[in-house]
């Protein structure tokens, strides 16, 4: 099987900034993403998504060393000092590369 | 609803030594309003064949949104009078914050509901009366377990709330209540609606205004203003508050 590196940025926070995330990774040159669910627990206290205000989410993006580069530095400049944030990111292989 | 965050704010500022954000960001809750409360004012006047004026609803769209912003007004304007850190965190994403609040879903369902109702008609209405009017008070009571389990879970949390803003999620409820019901009664609305005004006024949001805070005052602890929304203002109007607004406002109708 033949794959082709890329990143993997995973990130997860408070469902209030999915909006904002979103806007930020594809302007930041994502080609696309993946948002679930989640529910979790850390320094911030626990996010049980037990109702409306307490949702979480996990947004994944598979990109280019840059663009991953790019929207981390953003999301660590501009809401991880406020908002329940944790970021990763890992090697991965994709098959087609032209789609990241 | 404008006006409440404004008596709510120097209380929590002064009274519970909050700092700026917080206490704008509570004192936002506080102007805006609970329809779940709301609906139970509306079913304990139906219960006690109270009349009220049908227009009440609108009153709920109404003061969900002048609440929030005055909020929102409160800790920029009064943060941007503050040192060279308060003035980096005065700049608000407006676009985002009006898109939240004026398209979340509980406006736009109380806006929608009310036009799509009004458009249809009585009339109209009729086949759907089962489901929406007959079924109205076991999906509130289902709403309402599920919110009691809600709020029980966070009763840890009370700990890091402290007495005071217990003692602010109790105290504030009965004097915006009497406000809202005063100013009912004085306007011209018959007992129940200067009920359900009172019942308004003495609401927390729970859903609307964290949302929006959370936009907006990204900086403010949501534990606070939740735990005395949702874990102590919220049971609160539903056992005690309800009942007190009605007699005040039967007590103003009939002097």
């Amino acid at each position: 099987m033949n794959t082709h590196p890329k990143k993997l940025l995973v990130l997860i926070g408070e469902y209030a900034l999915e909006r904002f995330l979103i806007r930020d990774a594809m302007r930041f040159g994502a080609h696309g993403y993946t948002i679930a669910d989640v529910r979790g627990g850390g320094t911030h206290g626990t996010r049980e998504a037990d109702w409306e205000g307490n949702r979480s989410i996990r947004m994944e993006i598979i990109c280019d060393p840059d663009v991953a580069r790019a929207i981390s530095e953003h999301v660590l400049k501009n809401y991880c000092a406020n908002y329940s944030v944790s970021m990763y990111v890992t090697d991965v292989g994709v098959l087609r590369p032209e789609k990241f | 609803g404008a006006c409440l965050p404004l008596l709510a704010y120097p209380a929590l500022r002064m009274l519970g030594r909050l700092n700026g954000s917080d206490a704008a960001s509570i004192a936002g809750h506080y102007g805006s309003v609970s329809v779940v409360t709301f609906a139970v004012g509306v079913s304990f006047l139906v219960k006690k064949d109270v009349a009220f004026e049908e227009y009440m609803p609108l009153f709920v769209a109404l003061m969900e949104v002048p609440g929030i912003v005055v909020g929102v007004l409160l800790a920029r304007v009064l943060a941007s009078s503050g040192g060279a850190e308060d003035r980096s965190r005065a700049s608000v994403d407006w676009g985002a914050l009006a898109h939240e609040i004026f398209l979340g879903k509980s406006v736009v369902l109380l806006a929608g509901g009310l036009v799509i109702g009004w458009i249809a008609g009585p009339k109209g209405l009729e086949p759907m009366s089962p489901l929406f009017f007959g079924l109205f008070k076991g999906v509130l009571a289902l709403f309402l377990l599920e919110m009691g389990l809600v709020a029980a879970s966070r009763i840890g949390e009370f700990k890091r709330a402290g007495p005071f803003l217990i003692g602010f999620g109790v105290v504030t409820p009965v004097v915006f209540g009497t406000i809202g019901t005063v100013v009912g009664h004085t306007t011209g609305l018959s007992a129940g609606g200067a009920t359900l005004l009172g019942v308004l006024a003495a609401s927390a949001s729970y859903i609307a205004a964290p949302a929006a805070m959370r936009i907006a005052i990204p900086e403010a602890n949501p534990t606070l203003s939740i735990v005395t929304a949702l874990g102590v203002t919220f049971p609160f109007n539903l056992t005690l508050g309800v009942p007190l607004y009605h007699a005040i406002a039967t007590r103003l109708t009939s002097s």
